[in-house]
């Protein structure tokens, strides 16, 4: 009985502490740099959109709002045909950067992106790609993946050797 | 059965069987790589090592490949033993060291049986940092994409696409760990198996091409079972859609039909859906806005359904439902087969001949399992495709069967060991056609003649195998033939005669089965196949309504006819003039067709029809399996229907009787089983569309279908709700039933932790061994055992050359002689170009070499075609390459003139 | 008193009633996002204050919503039946003196009667959802309040034998010299108890118990219909520390620097506000702990200091 007479005191108490809310539009959150917000689409250090379309962001997507489509160029690189993000299905988990095995797609520190009509929430992907390598600089999947995409030639990568030669019985 | 101990807990399992066989029968997850139910063990890859122990006190135990050890009573494993688990992380571990980091780019991605192992051995972190190995790729032709880097030396590609399907042109090269798959310059593949390494390489490095060219992942495919529909064997396959878009075809497996492999064509002959050429509005000629809705259609058919006398014009590719429902529409009387009167003729003796129940009919699996094989006039390798790699099987096992039986020592599953014993023996198979085929290297028996020859050979095996038959005079040469067919079919517990419809000659059919019923014993079982020309041939045969010659005669005597074709193009049924004179006779021209071609230009109204992959129907394949085929998806435009569902409308009208209350597929079929007895038992062929399981419908889509909010918010973004399926027990979404399906029901293989197509071996009741609670189709031709044969006794005259005329017949080719798989890019690309075929000796004789070009005349009608040399070929003969794309199509089996023309 | 009177003093009940009713939305969400370190609903006008007005749009606004499977009618009646019986019970209420609406010498009896039919409330609208949440909430509500019920009167006996009477002025006019709540403490904290139970009210809102019942009897309630069972819970609070006020703290009496009617008033907010903090501060016991808790423990208490309270009351009489 004491400890619940105890309880209602030292809650009645905080009526004299300073108060933790910050009031939002006259004034800004400072977020921090890995805060889920936005979803953006990167690109990699040569200029290249580092989205191959391996659709691993849409199987990761709790609401399966992220529907794309992966081609190819001449070159056998990869890239989404069309990248589409149903933004007023998202719920900024996150996985969809997680799943993302080529940095290409990153939430960023901005959430204001409400909107009046909520077809207005669609974003393609000539609104979700920016001209960045976001939050990781210097990665380029191909340099690392193996695969010869226009990119580089095979075994000139990142821990690479150079291809065999087939005709070669040496050791 | 012997009991064997795993992990302390006994089992029963099955004598013959690996150990590796036998664990994933029981269900315990085991890894392998280079092993496969369908090309046994090699024990290369070491991946599914087992503790074995030698008795109950034996603690220690030793690490075994599960896959090379036989099982034997008593036998004591361990698969959770520690150092096995150790071992096969560290086996999966070293196989990586040089597998690159490019899954997200790699088509096997999520359906790849390497990923799988690798989460089921533990193996998660990669601790090697060095270089890793890479390899060039090469250009393999348009179905299969090559990328070297990911190969993990496992060599079922090689086991496969050389040993099991007798390809020449991929193998292994280079040595130790630079082991380089493909072949020996670029080039493309030429086997017309080829697409099964895409599903044979447990990783990536043989990928589907056309795939690629719309890539999707495994999950996010909505998926059916269906049937293929580029030939008579009524392979199971499972189609995959997204985004209205047909994207690939994989197998279904089926151990009565298919089992592991499908043909290329079956594999890539997909892409005619997805074809700029498809009709997709209803059209109404000769009038202003000519493309129509569905109302002004119907309104416009009101009066022709009913001022008009009909007519219809069946087809060999639409399915029983469409066929049956014109037959309503029309009545009997006015029903048409709409194939030539030859073709006709030849069909009806099939059916026949299978409705007597003499002899059983021989599915795939029969066809392997045989222990000896004679092919009479059918060039099987291009008609057929499937059923000739299942008679290399039967080849190869029975020759493994013969070594076996003296050394007992050696488990029919060793294939290494097996192969080496082997060596070049080879099981009995005649192989009896017009010319060479690749067929002939694994032919203990060869003979190229004339058909009629071939059937008088055929008639004089018959003659050796009861002396109350006829006897036929032959030469020498092919006497030693007959008498060498006729001693091992005698001695053969399992034959099967193979002929078919592609020579047009019906006393092959004839011939055929005089063989197999005159070598009918009671110890054996004797089996008999007829080729058909396609995917239905057979259905529409057994519904025994005259040509379309008929069709055309009648045309050309009456009046007001209004003629209704069923998704068939007359023109490569029938010679262009015979189709001309049908349509110019004619009032009216309805044709009912998913793609435009000859036919839809001379139609007056047009109706868009749905392909397989759009609509529901039923197939009968060449041996009378009724299967039914599942829509995939619904098409984009409403306009899209069935054919039988348009016929039902058009009956409405003509009745004036609204039969809103709808027709599903197994109604069609059941007013079919009263329409023609001979269909009894048809609409059992798949459940029904109620079928449910715990009151839930089965979903198209695996759980982890994708992009649900996103894949058409584009358009709005209010989700749509989803399209309904009133025909069959299948959704259109995630939603329903996620456990097993009854087997005509499943529309993709997957079970946790197994997402590559391997996982087939949960639905097995054994590893390669029939599915569980298999219903492979219905058969519709029974067996009668009591049924006194009647043989044919009326022999063909033998083939005499005449002078200056050559009698003109099909040569068939794998990739371009179907009609539909035409229109897909790489088999358009790998289609033959046109040419005429003629005996060496016939071309030195009339001085011609093989620059040039003749001129073929038949009737009126003349083909400039390049001249070319077959040596296999009998004097007399010629062939030109059939149903090429936008070829016309002349009468077989005639004799032609031929006019030598320039270099 | 004339009849207009009495009309004036009925009309200015009610509408004071449910202003402050309407209005402790606002003080309970300020009082417990201040107890939170928040802030609270400050946008809406002056501190916040018009968010009130912006609920009551928003709940007018609603879709009136039926459930198909409910049962219409008494689904419909339930929460009338909330505000109309606790409503009623203000009847009795002395704010001030000559502020009162029916000066009943059965006070008290009117006011546990009324508040009896509550539970009527609870149990119908929670049966009448057809659901099984709700229908939980209700059979937990009732046995709730029938197990509060018995001893809440009993709480009052003291008070009453005191006094002699169970008219509330009477009631309020025995406290000139010495409040209740000293000489009857055991029944006033049981009746505080009590009176948070039968309002269930947190931590004792077992019939709604969001994080078990999702809000258990009126799950399926939206719009006005819930704006009645919200509404029926302010006066609920309200009525109670109404009538603590009264029967414990000597209602309208004060200095006189105060009118009565304010220091009525002023003694009122200090209850709400108590009743806030109860639920600011504390954790929600568990449904059979709290029964159990009635039967066994508060019953007896109030038996014995209904026993103690009379012997004293008959030996002070002599």
């Amino acid at each position: 009985m004491l400890s619940h007479l105890r309880t209602m005191w030292l809650v009645f108490i905080h009526l004299f502490r300073k108060k933790e809310t910050i009031e939002y539009p006259e004034e800004k959150v400072a977020l921090h740099p890995r805060y889920r917000g936005r979803i953006v689409l990167t690109k990699d250090p040569d200029g290249g959109e580092r989205c191959v379309g391996c659709y691993l962001c849409a199987v990761a997507c709790p609401v399966d709002c992220i529907a794309l489509q992966a081609t190819e160029d001449e070159n056998g690189r990869r890239y989404p045909d069309f990248f589409r993000i149903n933004f007023s299905r998202c719920i900024f988990c996150g996985f969809c950067e997680d799943a993302c095995p080529t940095y290409a797609i990153q939430l960023i520190p901005d959430f204001e992106m409400g909107e009046y009509n909520r077809q207005n929430l669609v974003f393609e992907k000539e609104d979700l790609l920016i001209n960045s390598q976001g939050k990781y600089p210097g990665y380029n999947f191909y340099q690392v993946a193996g695969l010869e995409a226009g990119v580089k030639k095979k075994g000139e990568g990142v821990n690479e050797e150079t291809p065999v030669d087939v005709h070669s019985l040496l050791p | 059965m012997s009991t064997i101990v795993i992990d302390n807990k006994s089992y029963e399992v099955k004598q013959g069987k690996n150990l590796l066989e036998a664990c994933l029968g029981l269900g315990i997850d085991l890894p392998y790589f280079c092993w496969h139910p369908a090309l046994g063990s090699v024990g290369a890859c070491r991946q599914c090592a087992v503790k074995v122990y030698k008795d109950e006190h034996d603690t220690h135990g030793k690490l075994m490949m599960s896959c090379m050890e036989n099982i034997k009573d008593g036998l004591r494993v361990s698969v959770a033993d520690k150092a096995a688990q150790a071992f096969r992380s560290q086996v999966i571990e070293w196989l990586m060291t040089n597998h690159p980091h490019d899954c997200p780019v790699c088509d096997e991605g999520g359906s790849c049986h390497l990923q799988d192992m690798t989460v089921m051995t533990g193996h998660d972190y990669r601790r090697y940092h060095f270089k890793k190995r890479t390899y060039n790729n090469q250009y393999l032709g348009p179905f299969i994409h090559h990328e070297m880097n990911r190969c993990i030396q496992c060599y079922r590609c090689v086991r496969y696409y050389h040993d099991y399907a007798g390809g020449k042109d991929l193998n292994v090269f280079a040595a130790h760990n630079h082991v380089y798959f493909g072949r020996e310059q670029d080039g493309v593949l030429q086997s017309p198996f080829s697409g099964n390494l895409a599903e044979i390489c447990p990783t990536g490095v043989f990928t589907d091409k056309t795939l690629r060219e719309h890539y999707t992942r495994k999950w996010d495919l909505t998926t059916a079972p269906s049937v293929c529909q580029h030939c008579s064997l009524g392979c199971n396959t499972i189609a995959g859609e997204r985004y209205g878009q047909l994207r690939c075809i994989t197998n279904r497996f089926n151990s009565q039909v298919n089992g592991y492999f499908l043909c290329d064509r079956g594999r890539f002959g997909y892409e005619f859906v997805n074809s700029e050429n498809r009709i997709t509005q209803p059209l109404i000629r000769n009038q202003a806005v000519e493309a129509v809705d569905e109302t002004t259609l119907m309104g416009h058919m009101r009066k022709l359904m009913t001022d008009h006398t009909l007519i219809g014009i069946g087809s060999p590719r639409a399915s029983i439902e469409s066929n049956v429902a014109l037959m309503q529409l029309v009545g009997k009387e006015n029903f048409y087969q709409g194939v030539s009167d030859n073709v006709r003729f030849i069909e009806k003796r099939i059916v026949e001949v299978l409705q007597t129940g003499v002899v059983k009919t021989a599915s795939l699996q029969d066809i392997q399992q045989a222990d000896a094989i004679l092919i009479l006039g059918e060039d099987i390798w291009n008609t057929a495709p499937v059923m000739a790699l299942a008679v290399r099987q039967s080849v190869l096992k029975t020759a493994a069967h013969h070594a076996l039986k003296h050394n007992t020592g050696i488990p029919t599953w060793h294939d290494a060991a097996v192969q080496e014993l082997v060596q070049e023996e080879k099981g009995f198979l005649a192989n009896c056609t017009i010319t060479a085929s690749p067929i002939d290297e694994i032919s203990s028996c060869i003979a190229h003649n004339a058909p009629d020859d071939l059937a008088r050979l055929g008639f004089a095996v018959a003659h050796q195998l009861n002396g109350s038959l006829p006897r036929v005079l032959v030469d020498e040469d092919t006497l030693a033939e007959v008498i060498d067919i006729a001693v091992f079919l005698q001695q053969a517990k399992r034959p099967v005669i193979i002929s078919g419809t592609s020579c047009y000659n019906e006393a092959l059919i004839r011939a055929a089965y005089d063989i197999a019923v005159a070598c009918k014993t009671p110890d054996k079982e004797v089996r008999l196949a007829y080729v058909m020309p396609e995917c239905n041939s057979m259905g529409l045969a057994m519904m025994q309504a005259p040509s379309f010659e008929t069709a055309v005669l009648r045309a050309t005597r009456e009046k007001n006819i209004t003629a209704i074709i069923l998704e068939n193009d007359l023109y490569r049924n029938a010679p262009a003039m015979v189709a001309d004179l049908f349509f110019n006779s004619v009032q009216h021209c309805i044709v009912l067709d998913s793609l435009n071609n000859l036919t839809t230009q001379q139609a007056d109204i047009l109706m868009p029809a749905a392909t397989f992959a759009e609509g529901d129907g039923t197939l009968v394949n060449y041996e009378g399996r009724a299967q039914r085929f599942f829509r995939v998806f619904m098409p984009g435009q409403a306009t899209i229907q069935e054919s039988w569902k348009w016929l039902l409308k058009l009956q409405a009208l003509r009745t004036g009787v609204l039969n809103e209350g709808e027709l599903h597929p197994e109604d069609v079929l059941k007013q079919a089983e009263q329409l023609l007895p001979q269909f009894a038992g048809i609409s059992a062929s798949a459940p029904h569309h109620d079928f449910r399981i715990n009151g839930q419908a089965l979903p198209r889509e695996p759980h982890r279908y994708s992009g649900r909010t996103a894949m058409l918010s584009n358009l709005a973004v209010s989700e749509p709700k989803p399209k309904q399926d009133n025909d069959s027990p299948f959704t259109f979404t995630m939603e329903g039933y996620s456990g097993m399906p009854p087997s005509p029901l499943i529309p993709f293989f997957w079970s946790p932790g197994w997402n590559s197509i391997q996982a087939v071996n949960k639905y097995q009741q054994e590893p390669g061994g029939s599915l569980k609670n298999e219903q492979a189709g219905i058969h519709l031709f029974k067996y009668n055992p009591h049924a006194v044969p009647v043989y044919f006794k009326d022999i063909p005259e033998a083939f005499m050359i005449r002078n200056d005329r050559w009698l003109l017949f099909p040569q068939y080719h794998v990739l371009g002689s179907e009609e539909l798989s035409a229109y897909s890019k790489g088999v358009r690309e790998l289609s033959p170009e046109t040419y005429v075929a003629m005996s060496a000796s016939d071309m030195a004789r009339h001085g011609l070499t093989n620059e040039h070009v003749v001129t073929i005349k038949v009737f009126e009608q003349n083909w400039d075609l390049p001249v070319k040399a077959d040596s296999s070929l009998p004097n007399g003969l010629v062939l030109i390459p059939a149903g090429l794309h936008g070829m016309a199509v002349p009468n077989w089996n005639a004799y032609v003139i031929i006019m030598k023309g320039n270099r | 008193m004339s009849t207009t009177q009495q009309i004036w003093i009925v009309i200015g009940v009610l509408f004071v009633l449910l202003n402050i009713a309407a209005g402790l939305i606002w003080v309970e969400r300020r009082l417990l996002a201040l107890w939170q370190d928040r802030l609270g609903p400050n946008r809406a006008g002056p501190l916040g204050i018009l968010i009130v007005l912006a609920d009551t749009l928003k709940l007018f606004f609603k879709e009136d919503w039926i459930p198909p499977f409910a049962d219409k009618w008494i689904f419909i009646t339930a929460p009338a039946i909330v505000v109309g019986s606790v409503l009623l019970s203000f009847v009795i209420i002395p704010f001030a003196p000559g502020i009162v609406v029916a000066d009943l010498n059965i006070g008290i009896i009117f006011f546990l009667a009324m508040s009896s039919l509550g539970v009527y409330s609870i149990v119908l609208g929670g049966w009448a959802s057809n659901n099984k949440y709700a229908l939980l909430g209700a059979l937990r509500g009732a046995s709730q309040m029938i197990a509060y019920e018995v001893f809440m009167g009993l709480s009052l006996m003291g008070v009453v034998m005191l006094t002699g009477s169970f008219n509330l002025g009477d009631i309020v006019m025995a406290q000139k010299h010495l409040w209740f709540v000293v000489t009857q403490p055991v029944g006033f904290i049981i009746f505080l108890i009590a009176g948070v139970a039968e309002t269930h009210r947190l931590p004792f809102d077992i019939p709604e118990a969001e994080s078990e019942l999702i809000a258990g009897y009126h799950a399926e309630y939206s719009g006005m219909k819930f704006g009645m069972f919200f509404i029926g819970e302010y006066l609920g609070i309200t009525l109670i520390s109404a009538m603590i006020v009264t029967l414990f703290f000597g209602g309208w009496l004060g200095p006189a620097f105060l009118p009565p009617l304010l220091w009525f008033v002023i003694k009122l907010f200090f209850f709400i506000g108590l009743f806030i903090l109860l639920r600011a501060s504390l954790p929600r016991p568990r449904y059979d702990q709290l029964v159990s808790y009635g039967w066994k423990i508060l019953l007896p208490l109030v038996l014995a200091n209904v026993l103690i309270t009379g012997a004293i009351a008959l030996w002070l009489r002599g």
